[in-house]
């Protein structure tokens, strides 16, 4: 009977066409909002995921975000570093200061500033340039994203000239000098990333009583990372978190403290009403259409179980169709948008909470049909 | 043939009422009636006079109040649910005033669900039925939908559809209602040709006056009762 329900479910072209379209329809909108979502939220930590060499992370015990910088003494690092089971423990700067450009305007940009001998905590992917050319006077290494797009020369004709090696910025009225192009993850808030020493980024930045954002620490081996941060935070007072750690700690702030999960779980929410509305009106509809001849079957001889399995197969196979579809389609503007500032991540973790989400709009759909037919009374097939 | 000391049906006493309150209609009121193996009896009697609720409490697709009706020796009353369906799978057969063919389906495939109900390969039902509708005249439209076939040829599905699984009784509701005259009248003789068996029962609900010389007997029915029984064959 297999082969029947399918065969009833194409027939019916309309509807089946419709029943797709909204599940598509809401399998594209839970999809690709959750994985702009996603996508905004890893964006947020970007900066931690490049930094990968540190175990734990010191700072001020008030910062609740990566980006919510409260400057340490540059002293503080000597007192972790005397921590035991600390390998190594290296100051960075990390703010955000306004680059004058060589056709005058300014434009914000977050400057990280690393160790001077070890520069520990440099970008994952050099692309032109090593990491070691900020040595050099004037040093600074720029990401690929800020030199193709807001640190680019415009011609007055539109065209826009990358930054490259050689060029030169201001940074608070101290000359720079591009000597590498490096690739990072995009920021939250999509500013240029400008790598330099920490001794450089100290005289870039504004004069301030303490400038060094975080201290990072690597643990001697077969430490316990966690044991470890403890220690930190008794000998020193500070706040010590493992890499993982402080991811959390910066999207819950975000989760908690932005409209940007209510915004995305709205558009989401309202993605598989939509799917319900229309997948399950047009679906139920359908079983009204095909009542008569669930009814024949029934007088004829059909269970309640085969009838119940042939409406689950044809809701499961819309509900494969329209995922599918919906996911595809996600997937491909992902793909035409990965070049641009949208985020995007769609994770395994994310297709199956579609698929879920698109399971859970054929449950209901298929249910009020189920509901109906199991209630239908074979006489029916008398009424003309 | 039919067989006078076979019974196919016998209702005693039969009532169904429908709604409640000053609402309540009573379609059957006590009804009692006998139908043999062989034998094509038409139920016949103005509309709302309960002839399609009776052959719905005989067909097991519609529970009685009261009395008593046994179909080959078997009581729907004193079966549950699945029996009831399982029942009805094996032994009777429908043929519907609208014919009931389901649109997506060819008419082979039509033709052969009562036979994949009762568990039969897609591959063999659909062998058989093209078997069948070669009997009923139509071996060239099997692969035909019931859109691109005739009032009659439908009917003509519908005939084959319900001979296939070899009930022993088969229920018709109106089958030349919405045919013409002439359609009608060859419906009817196909009916009696090929699917009126010495192993079979056929009930017939109809008001078409002209169909009436096909049956063996006729039972008028008014008001839920019936009010009389004809005998058309002199052997009866």
């Amino acid at each position: 009977m297999n082969f029947f329900a399918l065969k009833m479910l194409v027939g019916n072209r309309a509807k089946y066409v419709g029943i797709i379209v909204g599940l598509t329809f809401a399998s594209l909108l839970i999809t690709q909002q959750s994985a702009i979502f996603l996508g905004l939220m890893t964006r947020t930590f970007g900066f931690l995921t490049d930094t990968a060499l540190p175990d734990i992370w010191v700072m001020d015990p008030k910062v609740q975000y990566i980006d919510d910088l409260k400057p340490l003494k540059e002293t503080e690092s000597l007192r972790v570093r005397s921590v035991q089971g600390v390998a190594w423990a290296v100051p960075l700067y990390k703010g955000l200061l306004k680059a004058r450009l060589p056709n005058g305007t300014f434009q914000s940009c977050n400057v990280v500033g690393l160790d001077d001998e070890t520069l520990i905590g440099g970008p994952p992917k050099m692309l032109q340039g090593q990491l070691a050319d900020l040595r050099g006077s004037d040093a600074i290494i720029i990401d690929i994203v800020g030199a193709k797009g807001k640190l680019a020369r415009v011609l007055p004709d539109g065209r826009r000239i990358p930054m490259k090696i050689g060029d030169t910025m201001e940074l608070n009225d101290h000359r720079a000098v591009v000597v590498g192009i490096c690739q990072v993850q995009r920021t939250f808030q999509s500013q240029p990333v400008i790598y330099t020493t920490f001794s450089r980024a100290t005289v870039f930045a504004p004069r301030e009583r303490k400038l060094m954002s975080f201290v990072l620490v690597k643990a001697k081996p077969d430490q316990d990372i966690h044991a470890l941060c403890q220690r930190i935070r008794r000998a020193t007072g500070l706040a010590a978190y493992t890499r993982d750690e402080f991811k959390t700690l910066t999207i819950r702030y975000y989760m908690k403290y932005t409209g940007i999960p209510i915004n995305f779980g709205t558009t989401v929410v309202l993605g598989f009403i939509v799917g319900v509305a229309i997948a399950g009106q047009t679906f139920y509809n359908f079983t009204l259409d095909n009542i008569r001849y669930f009814g024949t079957l029934k007088a004829m001889g059909a269970s309640d179980f085969t009838l119940l399995r042939m409406i689950l197969l044809q809701a499961a196979t819309v509900g494969a169709i329209g995922y599918g579809l919906g996911v595809g389609v996600a997937s491909a503007l992902g793909l035409l948008t990965g070049s641009t500032e949208l985020s995007f991540r769609l994770p395994w973790q994310l297709l199956l909470f579609s698929a879920i989400a698109v399971m859970l709009i054929c449950a209901i759909s298929s249910a009020l049909s189920m509901w109906k037919v199991i209630r239908l009374e074979p006489a029916i097939v008398f009424k003309s | 043939m039919v067989n006078k000391d076979t019974l196919a049906v016998r209702c005693t006493g039969l009532t169904k009422t429908y709604g409640s309150g000053s609402s309540q209609v009573h379609a059957l009121c006590g009804v009692n009636l006998e139908v043999h193996t062989g034998e094509l009896m038409m139920l016949v009697g103005p509309s709302g006079s309960g002839k399609t609720t009776l052959i719905s409490v005989i067909a097991g697709v519609l529970d009685r109040d009261g009395g008593e009706c046994q179909v080959f020796g078997h009581d729907f009353k004193h079966m549950n649910s699945r029996e009831k369906t399982q029942y009805r799978g094996k032994n009777i057969g429908f043929v519907f005033q609208m014919f009931n063919l389901i649109p997506s389906l060819t008419a082979a495939e039509n033709v052969a669900v009562p036979l994949m109900i009762n568990g039969v390969k897609r591959r063999e039902a659909t062998d058989r039925a093209r078997d069948i509708l070669s009997r009923v005249g139509l071996s060239d439209r099997t692969f035909s939908l019931p859109a691109e076939l005739s009032g009659g040829q439908q009917q003509r599905v519908a005939i084959a559809r319900a001979m296939l699984h070899g009930p022993k009784l088969i229920v018709c509701d109106e089958p030349t209602s919405a045919l013409d005259h002439e359609t009608g009248h060859k419906v009817m003789e196909l009916l009696r040709e090929v699917a009126v068996g010495a192993d079979r029962a056929f009930i017939v609900v109809t008001h078409d006056a002209r169909i009436f010389e096909f049956a063996d007997r006729i039972a008028k029915m008014d008001d839920g009762h019936i009010t009389s029984v004809e005998n058309l064959r002199t052997d009866l």
